[in-house]
């Protein structure tokens, strides 16, 4: 059940402020995703606090590396139920779970980063690994 | 740190993803939710059950490790005597 939209406002801010795009429809997804040419971020954001509260700071601080993908996106997990459903429609084999990050290349996962390889590891540990999928992806 | 946790007063592992391997050679990988009388109880969990599925442990802990966990239950009970051990499934 979704939490009241008062609560998840400042979750949603913490990642629009880095310059990421918050895709809250079917259609918004599709626009983004649906023939995406190039690298392209998908984080998707969770109330989690044990989790999220760890992934939001490790994707501000990845996103201060100079390599990066060239579109950031975010969908909200428990929240925007249809949309988020939707873009991991284009995650393939990769399994669903929140909070993770999704970078895309020319449409396809080439790098996921969990929740389970989030949970417990201080932002910058999940900062390093996101920068080496950026590294290895994105330059 | 920017936390905002809904969920205060469960135990240290409440939420962590973890393998639990079972007296009946059955693993469970799943996130921990708490552990009660009745035993722990588990969300979104994936089963190997050397029985039933044809690639081993390690293979399809691998692969858990790399797509995610291929969650089918939504919500487990684990009973105790079948809890043999636990660990958290990403230590590396």
């Amino acid at each position: 059940m979704p939490y009241p939209e008062m609560m998840i406002k400042p979750m949603r801010e913490e990642v629009t402020r880095l310059g990421v795009e918050e895709l809250r429809s079917v259609a918004d997804v599709d626009a983004a995703l649906a023939d995406s040419t190039g690298t392209s971020l998908v984080f998707v954001n969770s109330v989690c606090g044990c989790a999220a509260g760890m992934a939001r700071p490790a994707l501000a601080k990845a996103l201060q590396h100079p390599v990066k993908p060239a579109k950031l996106y975010s969908v909200f997990a428990g929240q925007d139920l249809d949309a988020t459903a939707r873009a991991r429609s284009y995650f393939g084999e990769y399994q669903p779970s929140s909070p993770s990050v999704a970078v895309l290349k020319d449409g396809e996962v080439v790098a996921f980063v969990h929740r389970h390889q989030i949970e417990g590891r201080h932002p910058d540990q999940i900062a390093a690994m996101l920068v080496q999928a950026f590294d290895s992806y994105c330059a | 740190m920017t936390g905002h946790v809904f969920h205060p007063g469960h135990d240290e592992l409440h939420g962590v993803t973890v393998v639990v391997t079972g007296a009946s050679g059955r693993t469970y990988l799943g996130r921990w939710h708490e552990k009660g009388a009745r035993g722990i109880t588990m969300r979104d969990v994936a089963i190997h059950d050397p029985g039933r599925d044809t690639i081993g442990l390690d293979a399809w802990l691998a692969r858990q490790q790399k797509f995610g966990v291929a969650a089918t239950e939504k919500h487990l009970v684990i009973p105790t005597d079948e809890a043999a051990s636990v660990a958290a499934f990403d230590q590396g």
